[in-house]
């Protein structure tokens, strides 16, 4: 079968709050509950400025690095880990999210282990097509060394993909979208060395 | 009321109370720029797409990020390029949806509160595609849309067109085992917003799709054949090459259409390639549904 052209993207505009946030979209897990952590951060553009109007989505393995194929994300019973979770940002460029901590994802064989990171999607006004990005855990020096994306990278740019762990335990990770501090954004459909 | 099959999806406070006749209507900007202006650079844009195309090179599948024309991009597209990375193992994976999340009259957007909306009922159908042709089965879709007139239930959406009590404008489904979606609507009107004076969106319907892949995700905006506002919408235009354009352009299919009731669009969507290692079960589909 011949490859297909993809259906280009669109921005998502501004009148997304009505349709695509839903009750609990950010909780993985109930706030408070045993294992749960804060994800929070703010999102800005390129003046340095907080954007409201951008919503985010993350999708992680569970605690145990286990990838999660459970249904009930959009209707949150409260105790099913999903995996997935979205948040709008309030007026001040805010997310937050409840989850946990993912742990280590299996090794792909002879490939070396990936330190445990989060997988994000980004929508806004303004913003013509979605991008792709990953929070990494802080922790575990070795690990963060040895990923394949954070050593491509040089170390002001890897910094920006890394959260900060919190004093409650919980994770602060800002989004630059342009500018001096601007996030690594991700490319999955080039070959190798075709980008930057 | 207690039929509302969308009840839970939209906040309290994103809901606007009913409209104000004009009160939206601010007085026209001297200082905006004209569509004039806008067309100029749109064409600009365009010659030298043309030119580069000439030249060898490759076309381009997506919008641009960094596309001035529509302002509010100038400060929200990356500076630096998209950096390579191969897919590891959860962006392999999408969430999984089902019937849990998802009721079966979510699709019918013409039946969420006591009366008929106003304006043309139509049929939106298509399916949901890999780019190896292979259906995505089981996964989410989500659309929203603005009503007949061309307005959103939205706080910020305050032109003076009226709202239509029997019309939200959103709807959900889970596509079947060969990848199709059907929803019914309403056709959208166009839409003023403020990018430019006189700026007036093309109909659209928002789309929101997931892969098998979380890397596959996209959000985009289907639109309606022989639309005259296509030339001069900036987000449309965004996307650079003619054959690109097209794919964002449902087609009218009169098979599709049902006597004495509503006309029918045909629009299938496809995503970038997986690049998951395929079971053969997992080829086959599954609904996604399966605890």
């Amino acid at each position: 079968m011949g490859k297909l052209t993809p259906t280009p993207g669109q921005t998502v505009g501004p009148f997304y709050g009505y349709a695509l946030p839903f009750p609990k979209d950010n909780e993985l897990l109930a706030p408070g509950s045993a294992g749960s952590i804060r994800l929070q951060g703010t999102v800005y553009d390129g003046a340095g400025e907080p954007i409201p109007d951008a919503i985010l989505e993350i999708w992680q393995p569970d605690a145990e690095g286990n990838v999660v194929q459970r249904t009930g994300s959009l209707v949150r019973d409260g105790y099913t880990f999903t995996g997935w979770g979205r948040a709008a940002v309030g007026n001040s460029g805010v997310f937050t999210f409840t989850t946990v901590n993912p742990g280590p994802t299996p090794p792909v064989p002879g490939k070396p282990a990936a330190a445990p990171f989060i997988s994000v999607a980004v929508f806004a006004r303004g913003l013509m097509n979605r991008l792709f990005t990953r929070i990494y855990l802080p922790e575990n020096e070795e690990a963060l060394a040895a990923d394949p994306l954070l050593s491509s990278l040089d170390p002001e740019r890897r910094s920006t993909l890394i959260a900060r762990r919190d004093p409650d335990g919980g994770l602060t990770w800002d989004l630059r979208l342009q500018g001096a501090n601007e996030t690594v954004f991700l490319d999955f459909e080039s070959v190798e060395g075709a980008s930057q | 009321m207690l039929q509302d099959a969308n009840a839970g999806h939209y906040q309290d406070d994103e809901l606007v109370p009913a409209a104000e006749p004009h009160a939206g209507h601010a007085p026209l900007d001297a200082a905006a720029e004209t569509q004039a202006d806008l067309s100029a650079e749109i064409e600009a844009i365009g010659d030298a797409y043309a030119r580069a195309l000439k030249d060898g090179a490759a076309p381009e599948t997506q919008p641009r990020l960094d596309f001035a024309p529509y302002r509010s991009s100038i400060l929200r597209h990356p500076t630096k390029s998209l950096h390579h990375a191969d897919p590891e193992t959860i962006e392999l994976y999408s969430p999984a949806f089902g019937h849990q999340d998802v009721h079966a009259l979510e699709s019918d957007l013409t039946i969420q509160h006591n009366g008929e909306p106003l304006g043309e009922r139509i049929i939106v159908q298509g399916k949901v595609l890999d780019g190896d042709g292979r259906p995505v089965a089981g996964q989410l879709v989500e659309i929203w849309q603005a009503n007949a007139a061309g307005r959103y239930i939205h706080k910020r959406d305050q032109h003076p067109a009226p709202l239509d009590p029997n019309f939200t404008g959103v709807g959900r489904c889970i596509t079947g085992p060969d990848g199709s979606y059907r929803f019914s609507t309403i056709k959208p009107g166009a839409y003023p917003w403020k990018n430019h004076l006189n700026a007036w969106r093309p109909a659209h319907i928002h789309f929101s799709l997931f892969g098998t892949d979380f890397t596959q995700r996209i959000v985009t905006q289907m639109y309606f054949p022989g639309d005259q506002l296509f030339p001069l919408d900036p987000i449309y235009q965004s996307i650079v090459d003619q054959d690109a354009r097209d794919r964002l352009v449902a087609r009218y299919d009169h098979e599709l259409t049902s006597p004495e009731w509503a006309l029918g669009y045909n629009w299938d969507i496809v995503l970038s390639g997986s690049k998951r290692t395929w079971t053969e079960n997992e080829a086959f589909g599954d609904a996604g549904d399966e605890e």
